[in-house]
């Protein structure tokens, strides 16, 4: 099954509760997968500074002295925000790419889970509600994000094999649903030179929209495109800087809701996902139509 | 009017009460109150009581439903009214995928729109939408009569036996085997009856009828590329 979330606020005021109604939305969602969670979130982005979020087996060892080491091989100031098993590290945004050469050398068992001016992601195994707790979601503020609940069907329970997936600066995307030529796709992209961390199909969709928005192609052509190129069932929700996608394919069976008012745009693969979000009694709740690409932007 | 708050009270308990409400009950009036979309609410009714949901629902509503009447003060989730034998189910607002599935009878209302696979392999049952209805709808039906006031998405009536089909809109397209038939004056009349027990008032003359032209049902090899 899976369960996915998103919310998109419109009205500022809301943004210092986005973490904890977030958090309240994914934790309904855990009985369609309670293997594993995660949740990217869209913070205020700082004037030409970018953040990484990183992961790492030992944060331990791998984040003890990180902001110097990373510091002196970027010859730039480097800020490390250890959170559980993650880490969200700020620098110059110029300094971005170099960050990710150099993590390699310095600590070759952190994994990036996302990079950008404003994107952070957690994800771990474990229930819906003790990931949050870990990371301690219900306390970021935010203008937007996106959250899933994973119920493992084709690749193995792990923190690499949970969603969200990066699919490039500030963009991700969450999946419900399962591919059938993700291990067709997942050839070619190598032979593109990309690289995957798992055997997961929902982080090839990730990469396979990454490799088209490389070639030339905005978020919404990619989305467009996927329809075409990937073979199975998906619900995606996407994020990006500043704002979120919604895409079905034509068959559709995998459920979505979305429910709007005149403070926010939200998503759940259930309507009880969105029962306690301000004002639901009178929003305006649908089902967005199947092979239809849906975005809204600040 | 008996209350039912899922608020307070647990599923389980809230559609003990109701299925426990038999043939020869004085309490044929009940309200439950803050579904707050749970799944199941009001599944497995056998008797003539009267149920209405205030809010809206999950998965399966009214499932299996016999004799009951209940209705969905908003909208329904995925599977609602599935396999219902008898009784009436009405959703005010919208219904998701698979509405009325493998119904054998009884009488489902949409007030509002259905999405895709609405009255996917009816059986009996009377499905009537005030809305549009998604892709795939009366996919493989077998009997019933699915009413649309609005338009239908694609491949309608894909696979379809002997149910009737009846849109006032547009069909985006017919699935295989699925075709246009003549309005006869004995279909308008059970478009007029079924209207009327909708409590929908609008004129059968505007709707076109759908049915099965019958070119599956038995093997043909002329038929190979439909299969």
């Amino acid at each position: 099954m899976c369960g996915i979330v998103g919310l998109f606020l419109k009205d500022r005021s809301l943004e210092p509760e986005l973490g904890a109604m977030l958090t309240d939305m994914l934790v309904t969602m855990t009985d369609r997968g309670p293997d594993s969670a995660g949740i990217a979130i869209y913070r205020p982005a700082e004037p030409g500074q970018a953040r990484m979020t990183v992961q790492s087996p030992d944060p331990a060892r791998d984040f003890d002295a990180l902001d110097h080491d990373l510091g002196e091989a970027l010859g730039c100031a480097v800020s490390v925000r250890v959170q559980d098993t993650h880490a969200v590290l700020q620098m110059p945004e110029t300094r971005l790419d170099a960050a990710r050469t150099a993590l390699r050398e310095l600590r070759p068992e952190v994994r990036v889970m996302g990079a950008g001016g404003s994107v952070e992601i957690f994800k771990e195994t474990g229930l819906p509600a003790d990931v949050a707790r870990r990371f301690d979601i219900a306390a970021m503020s935010g203008s937007h994000g996106i959250g899933h609940t994973r119920m493992a069907t084709e690749s193995a329970v792990t923190t690499l094999g949970a969603h969200p997936f990066s699919t490039g600066a500030d963009q991700c995307l969450v999946h419900n649903g399962s591919l059938s030529n993700h291990n067709n796709l997942r050839r070619r992209l190598v032979q593109k030179g990309m690289s995957f961390e798992t055997q997961n199909d929902s982080e090839v969709a990730a990469a396979w929209l990454t490799a088209r928005m490389q070639d030339g192609a905005d978020l919404g052509q990619a989305l467009e495109d996927s329809l075409n190129a990937l073979d199975g069932f998906f619900t995606f929700v996407v994020g990006t800087r500043d704002g979120f996608g919604v895409l079905r394919d034509p068959i559709a069976c995998k459920p979505a809701v979305m429910a709007e008012t005149d403070r926010y745009v939200a998503f759940g693969s259930e309507y009880r996902a969105m029962v306690n979000l301000p004002g639901i009694d009178t929003a305006r709740v649908w089902e967005p139509e199947p092979a239809t690409v849906y975005f809204w932007k600040h | 009017m008996q209350t039912l708050d899922m608020a307070t009270t647990p599923l389980r308990e809230v559609n003990a009460t109701l299925q426990a409400a038999k043939d020869q009950t004085n309490a044929t009036e009940w309200e439950v109150l803050n579904p707050r979309g749970s799944h199941a609410v009001a599944v497995g009714l056998d008797g003539p009581i009267s149920v209405t949901v205030r809010g809206s629902t999950g998965y399966y509503t009214a499932g299996m439903n016999k004799q009951a009447q209940v209705t969905v003060a908003g909208s329904a989730g995925p599977g609602v009214a599935e396999n219902m034998m008898s009784g009436t189910v009405v959703i005010e607002g919208d219904a998701s995928q698979y509405a009325g599935a493998t119904g054998r009878g009884g009488l489902l209302v949409i007030k509002g729109n259905a999405a895709s696979r609405c009255g996917i392999s009816m059986k009996g049952i009377d499905i009537v939408v005030g809305g549009n209805i998604g892709h795939m709808s009366a996919f493989m039906a077998q009997a019933g009569n699915l009413v649309v006031l609005g338009d239908a998405g694609d491949a309608l009536g894909d696979s379809l036996y002997e149910a009737r089909i009846f849109v006032r809109g547009s069909v985006k397209s017919l699935g295989a085997d699925c075709v246009e038939k003549d309005m006869r004056p004995e279909h308008a009349e059970i478009l007029r009856d079924l209207l009327a027990r909708a409590g929908i008032d609008a004129d059968p003359s505007e709707f076109r009828r759908y049915g099965s032209a019958r070119k599956l049902y038995n093997f043909n090899i002329d038929n190979a590329s439909a299969y």
